[in-house]
C-alpha cells in the first residue's frame, strides 16, 4: 500500500518534465501548443489550481476494439462549476456501434451519422484542456481512449496530469484500515462508481451515462471530497497521477 | 434543449417558482446556473458579503440566520434564498449556513433579472410576501368567480311593476295575471338618487317598495285595507336589494339576515327580478339555506342533532364550490345561530316565557362570523336589570342548560374555558356586564384579560339585541382611550407565536424543532385575529368580523400603507388552508380537527403558508411597540 503512494506521488512531481519534453517534441501544431501551455506547477494548491472535468463515452471498454462517441467537459474551480462554459460533442467513432453501446448511452446511429470526427473537433478539444487539471472519474477511459484516438489521427499520443476522483475514494475506502478490516471480515468492498460514490456526500442522484452530465457529477464530487477530506492548501501534486 | 441539462432543468421545474416558467425560460436558466458544494457546517452566504447571484437548493439543507443570530428560516431542496439582498443593495443580510452536506445552483443576476421581467410569477414570488400572498388568494378567488353562481342566473323573467298611484286590487290582478307571487312598487324620483333608475323609454323612476303575496295576507285582508288604497301607501320601511352580480350564497345570506322571502335584483340601480327563497332552494337543495329552514322546522333536541350530517355536508360542498372564508364563516356562522334561536324557541316553550327581558350572546367565532365545522360553543345570556337571582335565576339556570346541552348535541362542544351562560357568572344582569367591561377596560392584566378577552367579539343570536349594542358601544367608546387595556390586549395576542414555516414535511419552529403536524387555528388564525381585535379596539371599531375589521382599521392611519392588506391576504389563507383540510378530513371519514401535516400541503401553497406565517410574525412585532406598558402602570389612579 505505502509502495503505491509513494509511486502516485513521485509520479506526479514527473509531470513539468514530460510536459516540456512533449512540447519540445511534438510534431503536430495543435499538441505543440497543447504540451506548451501555462500549466499549473505541481506545488499549486488544490483550491487554485484550473481545473476541467471530462468526461468520455465510448462503445466499449476495449481501447482496440471500441471507440469515442461524445465528449462532455465543464471547466471548474474549487469554487464554482460554470456551466455556461460547458462543451460538448458528439463525434463519430472510427469503429462501428455496437447495439448494446446505444443502449448504455443513449447516442443512436443517427446523431452519429452527422457527427463529425474526433479530428475536426480535437483543436477546440485541446484548447478546452490545456493548462487546466482535468479530472476524471476512473482515468483507465479517459486517458488510453483519447491517446489512442489521437495518435490515429495524428501520429503521436497524448497524455497529461489528472485527478481521479474514483482513485481519491479508493484511496479512502480501499486502502485504510477499516477497508482492510472490512475485507479481512469477507464483507463486500465499499462501492466506488460514480453515482455511489457521490451518494455518500449527499450529492443527489444524476442520470449517469451521458458525457456532459457525468463530467458535471465529478466536477461535484472533486468539490465534495476536497471539502470533506483535504485541504485546499494541498499541492495538485499530491492528488494527480 | 440540450439534452445534457435536462437533469437541472427537470428538477428545477418541479419547485416553484421556476414551476410556471415556460420551457424557453427554464432552459436558459438551467443553461446558466453554477453549482459549488458546502460541506455541512459552512458558511454558504456571509452577513455583508456582496451577492450577484440567486441561490437554488438542489440538494440538502440551509439555515437563514437573522443578524441577530436568531433563525430566521430553514430551506430545503428545491428553496431559494438571496432573492431580497438581490433585489436591495446587493449584500447578504441573513447570513447563510449548509445544515447538511449542500449542493447549490447559483442563478446569476443577469439570468435572475431576466425572469423578473419575462415572467411576473416569477417577480411576484421573489418579491416579499404580500404580493406573493395576493396571488394566490386572487387565484383562488378568480376560480371562485367562475364556480359560483351569479344570482342573475336564477332570475327568469322581468318583475312586475306597479305605479304607486294603482291600487291594492289592480296590482293583485298583475300579479296573478302574470303568475308571479311579488310586484315592484314604482314612484316618481325624489331627488334620492339611490332607488332612482330609468326605465326603456329613459323615464325616470324611484323604487319604492315591493309587495308581496304574504303582505296581500297580512297587511291588506288581515288589517282590513280596501283595495281601492293606493299600493305606494303600503309601501314602507328600508327596501333590500341585491346587485346581480353577487353570489347566489350571498344572496341567500341575505335573506337569511333580513328574514325576507323575496329579494329584489337589480342590475346597477334597475330592478331586472326578483329572487325567490324557493328559486334558491330549487338550485341548491342542499345549502345552508335549506337547512336553516330545516332547522327551524324541528321540535325537539333529537331533531336538531339529526341535522349535524347535513351541516358538515353543506360545508364541504361550500368549501368545494371554492367559496371564500368570509362566506363559509358566515354561512356556519348563521347556521349556528340558527340552532341557538331555535333551542331558545324550544327552551321558552318548555319553560314558558322568561320572567325577565334577555339576550342570549354569542361570543368568539361565533360573534365574529368566522365559524368552521369544528367549534366549541362561547356564549353567555345579558338579563334586563329588573333581574332578581332569587326569583328569575332558576329559570334562566335553566334555558342555559337546556341551549348548552343542546349545541352539545348538535356538534358545538362545551366550551373549556366555562364561557357559557350556564357559568353564574356569565349570566348576568346589564349593568353588571357593563361594570365588568368597565373595569377590564380600566384595570387591566394580561392574566385576566387572557380567560375573559373572549368577551371581546360579540353579538346577539336571540331577544333583545340592544343589550349587545349598548355593550359595543361601550368598548368602542373607552378602549381606544385606554393605553394600559390596549396594552395588555396586545401581549395577549403575543402569546401564541406562528411557527416559522415548514422544512420538509415538518414544521419549524423559532428554536429549529420540528413538529410533524401543526395546529392552523392556535398557530395560525387565532394569533391573526387576536391582533386583529387588538388594532380594531384602538380605533375604536364596531365590527365583530375580522375582514370587517380590517376596513375599519384600514380607515385610520394606525397601520402602513400596504400592512393592512397583507394582514387580510394571510387571513384569508389561513383560513382557507384550514377549511380546506378540515373538508379534506370529512372526505377521508377522519374526525376534521384544526391540524394539518405539512405532508399533505402542495408545495406552492407550503410557500403560502411560511409567507402568511411571516406576515403574522411582522405583524406580531409591530403590537409591541404600537402598544407599549405606559408607564406608572402599575399605580392605580
Amino acid at each position: 500500500m505505502l509502495s503505491h503512494r509513494l509511486t502516485a506521488r513521485s509520479q506526479g512531481h514527473e509531470w513539468p518534465s514530460y510536459l516540456q519534453r512533449r512540447a519540445a517534441e511534438a510534431r503536430a501544431p495543435v499538441l505543440k501548443a497543447f504540451f506548451a501551455a501555462d500549466w499549473p506547477a505541481p506545488e499549486t494548491p488544490i483550491g487554485e489550481a484550473p481545473l476541467v472535468a471530462l468526461d468520455l463515452e465510448t462503445t466499449g471498454l476495449d481501447v482496440q476494439r471500441h471507440a469515442i462517441v461524445s465528449i462532455g467537459l465543464v471547466p471548474f474551480s474549487l469554487q464554482r462549476i460554470p456551466l455556461a462554459e460547458r462543451r460538448y460533442w458528439v463525434v463519430r467513432p472510427s469503429r462501428p456501434l455496437s447495439g448494446a453501446s446505444v443502449a448504455y448511452h443513449h447516442i443512436t446511429h443517427s446523431e452519429v451519422a452527422g457527427a463529425p470526427d474526433l479530428e475536426s473537433i480535437l483543436p477546440e478539444l485541446l484548447e478546452a484542456l490545456a493548462g487546466r487539471v482535468v479530472v476524471v472519474h476512473f482515468r483507465h477511459i479517459e486517458r488510453p481512449f483519447l491517446d489512442e484516438a489521437v495518435k490515429a489521427r495524428l501520429g503521436e499520443g497524448i497524455r497529461f496530469p489528472m485527478i481521479d476522483t474514483m482513485s481519491l475514494e479508493a484511496r479512502l475506502h480501499r486502502l485504510s484500515l477499516w477497508s482492510r478490516l472490512r475485507r479481512w471480515m469477507r464483507r463486500p468492498p465499499v462501492s466506488i462508481r460514480l453515482g455511489d460514490s457521490r451518494r455518500r456526500y449527499g450529492l443527489p442522484d444524476y442520470q449517469g451515462h451521458h458525457a456532459m452530465v457525468d463530467a458535471l457529477a465529478t466536477a461535484e464530487l472533486l468539490q465534495a471530497q476536497v471539502a470533506r477530506h483535504y485541504d485546499p492548501a494541498l499541492p495538485v501534486s499530491a492528488l494527480w497521477t | 434543449m440540450e439534452a445534457e441539462l435536462l437533469e437541472i432543468r427537470q428538477h428545477m421545474g418541479r419547485f416553484p417558482p421556476f414551476d410556471a416558467l415556460d420551457d424557453e425560460l427554464l432552459d436558459s436558466v438551467a443553461g446558466q446556473v453554477e453549482v459549488a458544494y458546502f460541506k455541512a457546517g459552512s458558511d454558504i452566504l456571509r452577513l455583508d458579503q456582496a451577492l450577484h447571484e440567486l441561490c437554488y437548493i438542489r440538494s440538502g439543507a440551509v439555515e437563514v440566520r437573522r443578524r441577530t443570530g436568531d433563525l430566521y428560516n430553514r430551506l430545503g431542496e428545491g428553496d431559494i434564498f438571496g432573492q431580497f439582498s438581490l433585489l436591495r443593495n446587493h449584500r447578504v443580510r441573513f447570513p447563510a449556513r449548509a445544515l447538511e452536506d449542500t449542493l447549490i445552483y447559483y442563478i446569476p443576476e443577469a439570468v435572475f433579472l431576466r425572469l423578473c421581467e419575462a415572467d411576473e410569477h416569477f417577480a411576484d414570488f421573489v418579491e416579499l410576501e404580500r404580493p406573493r400572498l395576493e396571488a394566490a388568494v386572487e387565484e383562488h378567488k378568480k376560480a371562485n368567480d367562475m364556480m359560483i353562481t351569479r344570482v342573475r342566473k336564477l332570475l327568469t323573467r322581468y318583475p312586475v311593476m306597479v305605479e304607486a298611484g294603482a291600487s291594492v286590487q289592480e296590482a293583485a290582478r298583475q300579479i296573478t295575471e302574470a303568475q308571479a307571487s311579488a310586484a315592484l312598487i314604482l314612484d316618481a324620483p325624489d331627488g334620492d338618487p339611490r332607488h332612482t333608475f330609468t326605465d326603456s323609454e329613459d323615464r325616470p323612476w324611484r323604487l319604492r317598495g315591493i309587495l308581496t303575496d304574504s303582505d296581500f295576507r297580512t297587511r291588506i285582508v288581515a288589517e282590513g285595507v280596501s283595495p281601492d288604497t293606493p299600493v305606494g301607501d303600503l309601501a314602507s320601511g328600508r327596501l333590500i336589494t341585491i346587485q346581480s352580480d353577487e353570489s347566489v350564497h350571498e344572496a341567500m345570506l341575505c335573506m337569511l339576515r333580513n328574514n325576507i322571502h323575496h329579494l329584489p335584483v337589480l342590475y346597477r340601480r334597475r330592478p331586472v327580478g326578483i329572487v325567490h327563497l324557493s328559486d334558491i332552494i330549487r338550485y341548491e337543495t342542499h345549502s345552508s339555506l335549506y337547512l336553516v329552514s330545516n332547522i327551524f322546522h324541528q321540535s325537539s333536541i333529537d331533531g336538531l342533532a339529526r341535522l349535524a350530517p347535513d351541516v358538515r355536508a353543506a360545508f364541504v360542498r361550500m368549501v368545494e364550490e371554492g367559496a371564500s372564508s368570509q362566506m363559509v364563516g358566515s354561512a356556519l356562522s348563521t347556521i349556528g345561530r340558527s340552532f341557538v334561536r331555535r333551542l331558545l324557541e324550544l327552551a321558552e316553550e318548555a319553560l314558558g316565557p322568561p320572567p325577565v327581558a334577555y339576550c342570549f350572546m354569542v361570543n368568539g367565532s361565533m360573534a365574529r362570523n368566522e365559524q368552521t365545522i369544528v367549534t366549541d360553543q362561547d356564549n353567555a345570556l345579558i338579563l334586563a336589570d329588573d333581574f332578581d337571582p332569587a326569583r328569575h335565576d332558576a329559570y334562566f339556570l335553566s334555558l342555559a342548560q337546556f341551549v348548552s346541552d343542546g349545541l352539545a348535541a348538535c356538534g358545538y362542544t362545551y366550551c373549556k374555558g366555562e364561557v357559557m351562560a350556564t357559568n353564574p357568572q356569565w349570566r348576568q344582569p346589564v349593568s353588571v356586564w357593563k361594570r365588568y367591561f368597565s373595569e377590564w377596560i380600566a384595570s387591566p392584566t394580561p392574566e385576566r384579560l387572557l380567560h375573559c378577552s373572549i368577551f371581546f367579539d360579540l353579538d346577539s343570536a336571540y331577544g333583545e339585541e340592544a343589550y349587545v349594542e349598548q355593550l359595543q358601544d361601550l368598548i368602542a367608546r373607552q378602549a381606544p382611550n385606554s393605553p394600559r387595556f390596549l396594552a395588555a390586549m396586545a401581549r395577549n395576542a403575543l402569546n401564541r407565536k406562528p411557527p416559522l414555516g415548514f422544512f420538509r414535511t415538518f414544521v419549524m419552529e423559532k428554536d429549529g424543532k420540528h413538529n410533524n403536524s401543526i395546529n392552523l387555528k392556535r398557530r395560525g388564525t387565532a394569533p391573526l385575529v387576536d391582533l386583529i381585535r387588538v388594532h380594531a379596539l384602538a380605533c375604536g371599531s364596531r365590527a365583530q368580523n375580522s375582514f370587517e375589521r380590517l376596513d375599519d382599521i384600514a380607515a385610520t392611519q394606525l397601520l402602513a400603507p400596504g400592512v393592512g392588506d397583507k394582514l387580510r391576504y394571510a387571513m384569508e389563507l389561513l383560513s382557507v388552508v384550514r377549511i380546506r383540510h378540515q373538508v379534506l378530513d370529512l372526505q377521508h371519514e377522519h374526525e376534521p380537527d384544526n391540524n394539518i401535516e405539512p405532508e399533505n400541503v402542495a408545495d406552492s401553497e407550503r410557500h403560502h403558508l411560511k409567507d402568511a406565517f411571516q406576515v403574522l410574525s411582522h405583524a406580531q412585532k409591530f403590537l409591541k411597540y404600537r402598544y407599549p406598558v405606559p408607564p406608572h402602570a402599575g399605580r392605580a389612579r
